[in-house]
């Protein structure tokens, strides 16, 4: 006890300039390619810059055109409207997916393995599968509705402005679930038994020990998938480039997209980075206002009392 | 249509030759330095080429090399896609190759601008025989202000209308002269269950061919100039509405089925389409021979394929032997070359020479060559080849796809907004409106 005593004060001392020798590789590479490309996309977001030619000053005029701009006001409405439809889509299905894998019985592995395997495919990979699928003349969903005699139902699933969105955002979820319902199996494996056993000696049924143990109890897990899926929709990229491009017209381009096709296809670089930026921003905004009020920081133990 | 060259074939084809190009760049050392004696002059060309052409490009320029002791030409190839980002990026830097692979128009241009681009007007001029060697349609697309900026270094591609012969034999159709025709047509096909066109329209620039014919035989090549020109609402051309409104007229009576938005040319559905039998015809351009020859030989070996051009239209004030497509891809030297006069005899005696043109004819394409009637009299599909040259031979005008031939941002607009258009989604003046803004910018 003394000797512990004696020793941690004297400790503490040069124990920091270690600390931040250590960690200085990883704040270079920080600085380098995290901090240093948003400080160039922050100056570029003030000039018009197409790539090749010298980039003009133009003062605030993208961030200016940045709201006032139709098409992208569009695209932030339809990020916003993703954002909400993934979440909706994949939360219940996860959370029921990942609290019924959290089971001991072994068939439930081999299941799992199963619901896993879309976490394994490429994002591209996926894409280009499920166009293959959705495909108004040879694919595989309107030959079988036609086999079976519902040609009425066949559609050109990913043509449709209409229906585009909503199957884009279906194979995003089809893509995502196993990755939170990893997470909720993890979560759910935590919940220590004895809750369970108190609760059926109380006489609780499943749904009751459902919604008031193993829900509350993943509290912390909803949170943490939750910033996942919000602020991973403010990245979804490359599927919906895959599949749609954007289209049809502008009925799948949300704001990653625009931003895409903005500074690369239309080769605006400046105004690209605006959108750049304000993507980031929303992103960093977006998860520090979950933790803040879902209490994340505080860490508060859902176990007292055990 | 930038997009055509992208074909599961041609992918595997380009990822096996990129990959064979490292190797063999490996082995003998970037660009010539290492193998050059010391006074050759070394220039490097970056083209896009796959499978059979990248083959005929390599033999020649390695002939071309022996033939010529003070020069070393090295060809490196890459794909598609990455290519047009790795020579915006060499051009940003102001380092590109000595000879670059291009499409003409609005991408060459923005190059020029940037003065990156050498002018060859006056080694043209100084050549009467080689300038003179040309359709002179084809040099349309790499020239600006009257200088050229480009040399043909493939085949002719303009867009006619593909058909099934089965299906017309079946149905008794014949070939339509007029839009008229046209559209009756399509009621016969449809009234059989059958798709009149295929369109694959998830590629968004097979809408284009449709809104360039119409409105080219509608008013002529210079609605499209006034566009160029930025002249203010040069979108609201009468042309133009008119176009979009037979555009719409076409699509509701089911010309192209209910899916065609989702349908991609690029993997192969819309083309396929015509050659399973689902559909009568398909307006393409003339690469589309190439991909029907790549994923079902048999339908060209028993001369199912049939092809007219684009009808002319009722009322309309342009000529109907206007061509719309790809004039021409071609060779650019870049103004930081250090050996410009060799990059010239580089265009001069390798690219399209003799040789060029006879292999380039026995792989079924067309160079944009004068005189060459009786080359392509004696190749395989002899018919088709004549049929393509000949269009070309006797158009008046041959006007680059739209998309080349504007800046990237109102290609881009053009394109979504004819997506909106086909999907009548939009009228034709609100696309006018939207297309009027991006004037100028």
């Amino acid at each position: 006890m003394s000797v512990t005593a004696r020793i941690a004060p004297t400790r503490r001392g040069p124990a920091s300039w270690p600390a931040l020798l250590w960690t200085a590789p990883a704040l270079c590479f920080y600085a380098l390619f995290a901090l240093f490309p948003l400080l160039v996309a922050l100056y570029l977001s003030f000039t018009n810059w197409n790539g090749i030619a010298q980039a003009a000053w133009v003062g605030p005029a993208n961030w200016l055109h940045f709201f006032s701009d139709p098409l992208t006001l569009h695209a932030v409405g339809l990020t916003i409207e993703m954002m909400i439809l993934t979440w909706v889509l994949q939360t219940p299905l996860s959370l029921l997916l990942g609290v019924f894998m959290a089971g001991q019985q072994r068939y439930r592995a081999v299941l799992s393995v199963f619901y896993f395997l879309p976490l394994l495919f490429s994002t591209v990979a996926i894409g280009i599968t499920w166009v293959s699928i959705l495909d108004p003349n040879f694919g595989l969903i309107n030959v079988t509705l036609r086999a079976v005699g519902l040609s009425s139902w066949a559609r050109g699933w990913l043509g449709d402005p209409n229906l585009a969105f909503y199957v884009v955002a279906i194979v995003i979820a089809w893509q995502f679930i196993p990755f939170h319902s990893l997470l909720y199996m993890t979560g759910a494996r935590q919940i220590p038994r004895e809750l369970y056993d108190v609760a059926e000696l109380d006489g609780a049924g499943r749904l009751r020990k459902f919604f008031s143990i193993t829900l509350p109890q993943l509290k912390y897990t909803i949170i943490t998938s939750s910033i996942f899926m919000l602020t991973g929709s403010l990245t979804y990229f490359d599927l919906i480039w895959v599949m749609t491009g954007g289209g049809p017209g502008y009925a799948t381009r949300i704001l990653p997209l625009h931003m895409y096709v903005t500074a690369f296809v239309n080769e605006q670089v400046g105004y690209g980075s605006v959108i750049a930026l304000v993507l980031a921003a929303s992103g960093i905004a977006l998860s520090l206002l979950l933790l803040r009020v879902t209490g994340f920081l505080r860490m508060s133990s859902q176990l007292e009392g055990l | 249509m930038q997009q055509r060259r992208l074909s599961r074939r041609d992918f595997l084809q380009t990822t096996s030759a990129v990959s064979l190009a490292a190797l063999l760049s490996g082995c003998f050392g970037v660009g010539g330095q290492s193998g050059g004696s010391s006074n050759s002059q070394s220039i490097v060309v970056w083209d896009i080429s796959n499978g059979n052409d990248q083959k005929l490009i390599q033999d020649i320029t390695a002939k071309f090399n022996q033939t010529h002791s003070s020069i070393h030409a090295t060809v490196q190839f890459f794909q598609n896609d990455p290519y047009k980002q790795k020579l915006q990026v060499a051009m940003g830097a102001h380092q590109p190759p000595d000879i670059f692979f291009g499409w003409g128009g609005g991408i060459l241009k923005s190059y020029i601008d940037a003065g990156d681009v050498y002018d060859l007007t006056p080694d043209l001029n100084a050549d009467p025989a080689w300038r003179d060697r040309f359709l002179p349609s084809s040099l349309g697309a790499a020239t600006f202000n009257n200088h050229i900026y480009g040399i043909p270094n493939d085949g002719v591609q303009p867009v006619v209308f593909l058909y099934n012969k089965d299906i017309f034999a079946k149905y008794k159709l014949s070939i339509p002269q007029t839009w008229g025709d046209l559209l009756a047509l399509v009621k016969t096909v449809k009234q059989q269950g059958l798709q009149p066109i295929a369109l694959g329209g998830a590629s968004k620039w097979t809408y284009l061919m449709y809104e360039m014919y119409l409105v080219d035989r509608l008013g002529g090549p210079q609605v499209f100039d006034a566009i160029m020109a930025n002249q203010p609402n040069a979108w609201s051309n009468p042309a133009i509405i008119k176009a979009n409104t037979m555009i719409q007229d076409l699509v509701a009576a089911g010309a192209f089925g209910s899916g065609f938005a989702s349908v991609s040319y690029d993997t192969g559905q819309a083309s396929a389409l015509l050659y399973t039998g689902k559909a009568a015809m398909h307006l393409m351009g003339t690469w589309d021979f190439g991909t029907i020859t790549n994923d079902d030989p048999a339908f060209i070996q028993q001369g199912k394929l049939g092809w007219f051009p684009f009808p002319a239209v009722e009322g309309g004030v342009g000529d109907p032997s206007n061509l719309t497509g790809v004039p021409c891809n071609y060779y650019s030297v870049a103004k930081t070359s250090k050996a410009i006069q060799a990059c010239v005899t580089y265009l001069k005696d390798a690219v399209l020479n003799d040789e060029a043109v006879d292999r380039r004819i026995a792989l079924g394409e067309i160079p944009p060559v004068k005189g060459i009637e009786n080359k392509l009299s004696n190749a395989p599909h002899s018919d088709w080849l004549l049929f393509v040259y000949r269009l070309v031979q006797k158009a008046a005008h041959f006007q680059l796809a739209w998309d080349q031939a504007l800046p990237p941002q109102p290609a881009q607009a053009l394109l979504t907004n004819l997506d909106q258009l086909f999907l009548r989604q939009i009228s034709p003046q609100q696309f006018s409106a939207n297309m009027n803004q991006t004037i100028g910018t």
